[in-house]
């Protein structure tokens, strides 16, 4: 019942060479240290006691501190009187939970290293690696008795149902790769059109108003505009951001651009020399916002990309491939800037069907 | 000698008996009450990325309580009244009502980042001490490939985690995401698609990277932590080199009740530096970053810093597509995508086996190797860490080029250069100072350790008093194992034919690998080689063989 | 010897000395610096009192003229100004851009040694030669009912890629950075963005509207004086500070307490006289 055989080892003192390690049941353990719970200075020890009790009652402190705060102190313009600024409550608030907590916590750590660090005596003790490998009598008797059950189960003698096993389960297997395909639609053509078409007018982002040439009459002007009526979708938006920027006379010149047949980038698509380009980065997708009127280069703060805006928003710098997609522009009958077409590329990054 | 052993109080030893009853328990904790963890301040780095997780569940768990995982667009009308009125998900306006509306909200938000980037920071130095210690080697292999799939795994949790409130700079990151998925080839754009559910930025990738992160990663992390702290159990840790310490034994303090209370201090200084981090630095502040909307961006938009790597690999690349037969191939976002942590992950994961490939060594090892004696190793290492590093520092290159005032394009030049020169040089580089301090140590052994005390001599010279190495030095200088070089292939027979084991290329190669290997310094030099010394030293130790790093190691060094 | 030392000169040789006394220096001169260093010239909303365009030629002959030309017409080290406006004037010289130090370099701002009263003289100046966008009024730049939350919009898609999210500033091109925007007064910003100075692009009148800058501005300012709830703002530049001080700060700090728990005990039944020697 009780009777747990238990060899007993002999005592070692560090420093003694070991005895012959005792038989392969790792739970025994040879070592027993000497037995001294008393600090060797009982002076030093009190101080230490009194120190990590003086810490202790600091964090009992701080964590009533962390709830007298959380009481107290308010969040929310709901819950504060009216004319409290927000952010304010929220600096107060988060500072004293903040502070008392750190502290509580920092009390509770260092009073916990002096009480082991000077309360404790100065123990060491060795304990012994055994052989992590089984000894060969042991794994003889493993493998036998594997053997045995292996033979039992008749798997080794029954080529039908070792063959059909796998059969079996296979599909099984594969049926949650099968259940993902609908996390959502197929591609298709999709990524090869935006929103844009004929006679969409353009709106400034944010202000939702459309422009007019003279609107932009400064070379050097910039603007992010969207199309008209989709300001609220961000699908669209993702592939239809456009920037339009204005040059001084002669100031921007390229040749028409094809990309495998098709016209991707011409003069005749500007007017009055402004020109818009797609805000999609053709490396990664981001937004390619800044514009630096002196050199007329668009740089994404992505990757860096870097498109000459006068030359038909060509690579200049960065791990882009292609130049930004410029988008067909035309007056409509207001005389406001709208869309000639959509783009005739795909805009945004590359992807393995694009052509 | 003490008094008795301390009195239990009836009701804890009535409690452990009802327990024993049915569990079984007093020789199994008896066995982990007399546990040996060895100490080391090196050793206590995978714990703090321990207790940082669960300190992240926690936090987690309370943010769960608050945090609403829907894309659907909604007017704000919250306490933060800069944003009054603007369209947002309710993503973002849950983490705003969280930030301001919630007693302790912030905190708790902001503890959980510190926590999630403190987890990646241990893993990482965690990770470097058991490369540069060589404690990955046997019977650790498995413990250490568990490590890599921990760090893999921290690494999708944390990018999953930062992007949930679905604000301007996580969402540019997402963006990002995106954009690779979409260039990687013949699937990409099925992977887009079936990853957001449509066209970007859709409405599903919230509530899917949600459930990533509080369900399906923090379960396989536990999993897989509770086997590593397991394995590292069963096996008992390693230890540092020092007189006393052999490969047969565990030498320190036991686990009941010197651990318990290491631990204690330990977990509440972790919590409380998280608590400090979380209170006096703010982080993560999306209030200012505003809502997600897909035009606008803001300069200096970096991931957080253990996905700097992938974001230096794709500023660093050169304009690289290839069009043909209809398809496009986008190498300037491919080879970013899958080449730096292809190399990072799978040179780690295969480098205790190709070192003992290397080596022929496959015997158990418990002592920590002092990285000084591992010169290949340590100059591999650091060429990783430069690898690892350039790539990274090169995510920040906006920053770096504002701050600095280094011309943008520069930064990106230097570090396109830098990328191939630096890993290769730091490589030689450390080896040299790895040798160089090996040299320091055989010196320490045949002279002594200098005293600062200056003798003049009869004839005149002046000569430096040395005291001979204490034991416990003298155990710590001498404590290295030198890789046996590979036994000689035999010879060639009589076509010619050179013996199997030496053949091919692949022979070739790993007796190329095993001189590099076993050039080392061994210790006690004898007679100071011309270093000018005069004869007023400690005791000299007596001529073992120095096989002096050139590689002509042909002949095995004594193993001392 | 019986001298009597002062506690410093006897605590000369404490293992802390050396750093005291650097420390000590670092706070004086602080202090120092922080003291007898003047701000920048604040130019706030200006009262734009009668404008002497005499005055204004005099002042420019003598300040601008060497690199813009005698009549404003330009050189090669610096562009014609008719046209340019009163303006881009009053931005230039109020941030104290202009006069540039040196042609060629981005000018950052630097305190100006012209009073508003001279700034305004020379920008009716340069109004005259041939016209070009007005200053704006102190009405034109009040923030009072402003719609932040559109400024926060329209500062996001137009302003914050270059300038920041909170306007810490950023890197562009060819060593120039976009300013931070931590310093500028309502009319420099609404001057700054009509104006498009030096690489910025021009966002005029039709593009932004005057209430749409109004609303920027309003966001610009609440943002920048917005404390931060969650402790030190780390710059407001985002990840690249909070990576630094979680590795320096959290790990630094973590591995010294590491150090100190697993330090090797003195023996403290030792007497106080014979320390043994620990690592």
């Amino acid at each position: 019942m009780s009777e747990i055989e238990e060899p007993s080892a002999p005592r070692r003192v560090i420093g003694t060479p070991p005895t012959a390690p005792p038989a392969v049941d790792i739970r025994k353990e040879p070592a027993e240290p000497p037995f001294d719970a008393e600090p060797e200075n009982p002076r030093h020890a009190r101080n230490a006691e009194r120190l990590v009790g003086a810490l202790f009652v600091l964090a009992f402190l701080a964590g009533c501190g962390f709830i007298a705060a959380y009481v107290g102190l308010e969040v929310g313009s709901d819950r504060l009187p009216a004319g409290t600024n927000a952010v304010d409550a929220v600096l107060r608030s988060n500072l004293a939970l903040g502070l008392s907590l750190s502290v509580a916590l920092l009390a509770l750590g260092t009073g916990s290293m002096i009480w082991v660090r000077h309360l404790t005596p100065n123990i060491e003790i060795e304990e012994e690696r055994h052989d992590l490998r089984s000894s060969d009598a042991d794994r003889a008797a493993f493998q036998k008795e594997f053997a045995e059950g292996a033979a039992i189960s008749q798997v080794t003698r029954r080529p039908i149902i070792r063959r059909t096993m796998l059969l079996a389960t296979a599909p099984l297997a594969l049926a949650p790769l099968l259940l993902l395909r609908d996390l959502g639609p197929l591609p298709g053509t999709s990524l090869r059109h935006t929103v844009w078409r004929k006679g969409l007018r353009a709106v400034t982002l944010g202000g939702n108003r459309p422009l007019r040439p003279a609107d932009m009459d400064s070379p050097g002007t910039m603007i992010t505009v969207i199309p008209e009526g989709y300001q609220d979708d961000e699908d669209a938006l993702a592939k239809a951001g456009v920037i339009l920027i204005k040059f001084a006379p002669g100031e921007m010149s390229f040749p028409n651009r094809y990309d495998g047949g098709t016209l991707v980038a011409t003069m005749n698509w500007t007017i009055d020399n402004i020109v818009a380009y797609s805000k999609i980065c053709t490396h990664v997708g981001c937004p390619v916002a800044l514009y630096e009127q002196t050199t007329h280069h668009i740089l994404c703060p992505c990757h860096q990309s870097t498109f000459d805006a006068a030359n038909g928003a060509w690579v200049i710098f960065g791990p882009a491939p292609r130049p930004l997609p410029q988008l067909p522009l035309m007056l409509d009958a207001d005389g406001y800037l709208a869309a000639a077409s959509d783009f005739t590329q795909p805009v945004g990054p590359s992807f393995w069907e694009r052509g | 000698m003490s008094d008795d052993a301390v009195k239990i109080p009836a009701a804890v030893s009535g409690a452990g008996g009802w327990l024993d009853d049915r569990f079984h328990g007093a020789r199994g904790v008896r066995v982990l009450m007399r546990k040996v963890f060895p100490d080391h301040w090196s050793f206590m780095l995978g714990e703090i990325a321990l207790w940082s997780f669960v300190i992240l569940l926690l936090t987690g768990t309370y943010l769960a309580l608050f945090f609403v995982p829907s894309m659907n667009p909604i007017v704000y009308h919250g306490s933060y009244v800069k944003l009054d009125g603007i369209r947002m998900s309710e993503a973002y306006a849950s983490t705003l009502n969280i930030s301001f509306d919630i007693r302790g909200g912030l905190l708790m938000r902001q503890i959980h980042h510190w926590a999630g980037d403190l987890f990646m920071v241990a893993i990482m130095a965690h990770m470097l001490r058991v490369f540069f210690t060589g404690a990955y080697r046997k019977p650790r292999e498995v413990n250490w490939l568990i490590g890599i799939v921990l760090f893999t795994l921290g690494m999708v949790e944390g990018l999953f985690g930062y992007s949930l409130p679905d604000d301007q700079l996580s969402g540019a990151g997402l963006r990002i995401t995106e954009g690779v998925a979409q260039g990687i080839p013949i699937v990409g754009t099925y992977i887009a698609y079936f990853l957001f559910g449509g066209p970007f930025p859709g409405n599903s990738i919230v509530p899917r990277m949600y459930i990533l992160h509080v369900l399906l990663i923090p379960g396989l992390i536990l999993s897989l932590i509770t086997a590593h702290l397991f394995i590292m159990f069963h096996q008992k840790h390693t230890q540092m080199p020092a007189l006393g310490n052999t490969e047969k034994n565990v030498v320190g303090q036991p686990f009941w009740p010197y651990f318990l209370l290491k631990g204690q201090a330990w977990f509440f200084f972790i919590f409380g530096a998280l608590a400090v981090l979380g209170t006096f630095a703010q982080i993560n502040p999306v209030w200012l970053y505003g809502p997600y909307t897909p035009l606008a961006i803001s300069s200096a938009s970096q991931p957080d810093f253990y996905m700097g790597i992938l974001e230096g690999s794709l500023r660093m690349m050169p304009p690289w597509e290839y069009n043909f037969l209809g398809h496009t191939l986008s190498l300037s976002v491919v080879i970013p995508a899958l080449l730096p942590l292809a190399i990072i992950f799978t040179g780690a994961a295969l480098w205790p086996f190709f070192e003992q490939w290397a080596t022929g060594d496959r015997s158990v090892h418990n002592i920590n190797d002092r990285p000084r004696n591992a010169p290949v190793r340590t100059g591999i290492g650091m060429a990783a860490v430069c690898f690892y590093g350039i790539l990274w520092a090169e995510g920040a290159n906006d920053v770096l080029a504002d701050k600095l005032q280094i011309p943008l394009y520069t930064v990106t030049w230097i570090a396109r250069v830098a990328i191939f020169v630096v890993p290769i040089g730091a490589y030689f580089v450390t080896k040299r100072i790895c040798l160089g301090l090996q040299r320091k140590d055989r010196d320490l052994l045949s002279h002594g350790v200098e005293i600062g005390i200056i003798r003049q001599l009869p004839s005149g010279e002046f000569v430096e008093e040395a005291r001979p190495l204490t034991d416990e030095e003298r155990a710590l200088v001498e404590a290295k194992k030198v890789p046996a070089a590979l036994p000689a292939p035999g010879e060639p027979d009589a076509n010619g034919v050179p013996a199997p084991g030496a053949r091919g290329m692949m022979g070739k190669a790993r007796a190329m690998a095993n001189r590099a290997f076993t050039e080392t310094i061994v210790a006690g030099d004898g007679h100071g080689n011309g270093h000018g010394h005069g004869n007023g030293h400690g005791a000299v130790e007596g001529g073992e063989h120095a096989a002096i790093g050139s590689g002509e190691a042909e002949g095995s060094p004594e193993e001392h | 010897m019986g001298n009597r030392v002062s506690s410093i000169t006897a605590r000369r040789r404490h293992p802390a000395a050396g750093y005291a006394a650097v420390a000590g220096g670092l706070v004086v001169v602080g202090a120092l610096y922080s003291v007898l260093s003047t701000g920048g010239a604040s130019a706030s909303a200006p009262a734009q009192a009668d404008t002497s365009i005499a005055n204004g030629r005099s002042l420019f002959v003598q300040s601008c003229s060497s690199c813009h030309g005698l009549d404003a017409q330009g050189t090669t080290q610096a562009p014609s100004l008719i046209g340019a406006g009163a303006a881009a004037v009053y931005f230039q010289m109020s941030t104290g851009r202009m006069p540039a130090k040196e042609p060629g370099a981005e000018n950052n701002r630097k305190p100006t040694d012209f009073t508003d009263q001279q700034i305004y003289d020379i920008a009716a100046y340069i109004a005259s030669l041939g016209g070009g966008p007005a200053i704006p009024s102190p009405e034109q730049v009040s923030t009072v009912g402003a719609n932040t939350a559109l400024g926060s919009q329209l500062f996001s898609a137009n302003c914050a890629q270059c300038h920041g999210f909170a306007g810490a500033g950023g890197a562009l091109t060819y060593g120039k950075n976009a300013a931070p925007l931590t310093a500028s007064t309502p009319t420099q910003i609404y001057t700054a963005m009509l104006t498009g100075p030096e690489a910025m692009p021009v966002f005029g009148d039709g593009v932004i509207t005057p209430a749409e800058k109004r609303d920027i501005i309003a966001y610009i300012i609440d943002t920048r004086n917005e404390p931060n709830p969650g402790g030190l703002s780390l710059g407001r530049t985002g990840t690249v500070t909070e990576g630094l001080l979680v590795w320096l700060g959290g790990l630094g700090f973590l591995v010294l307490i590491a150090m100190w728990l697993t330090a090797k005990r003195r023996d403290h039944a030792r007497p106080e006289s014979e320390p043994l020697n620990h690592e």
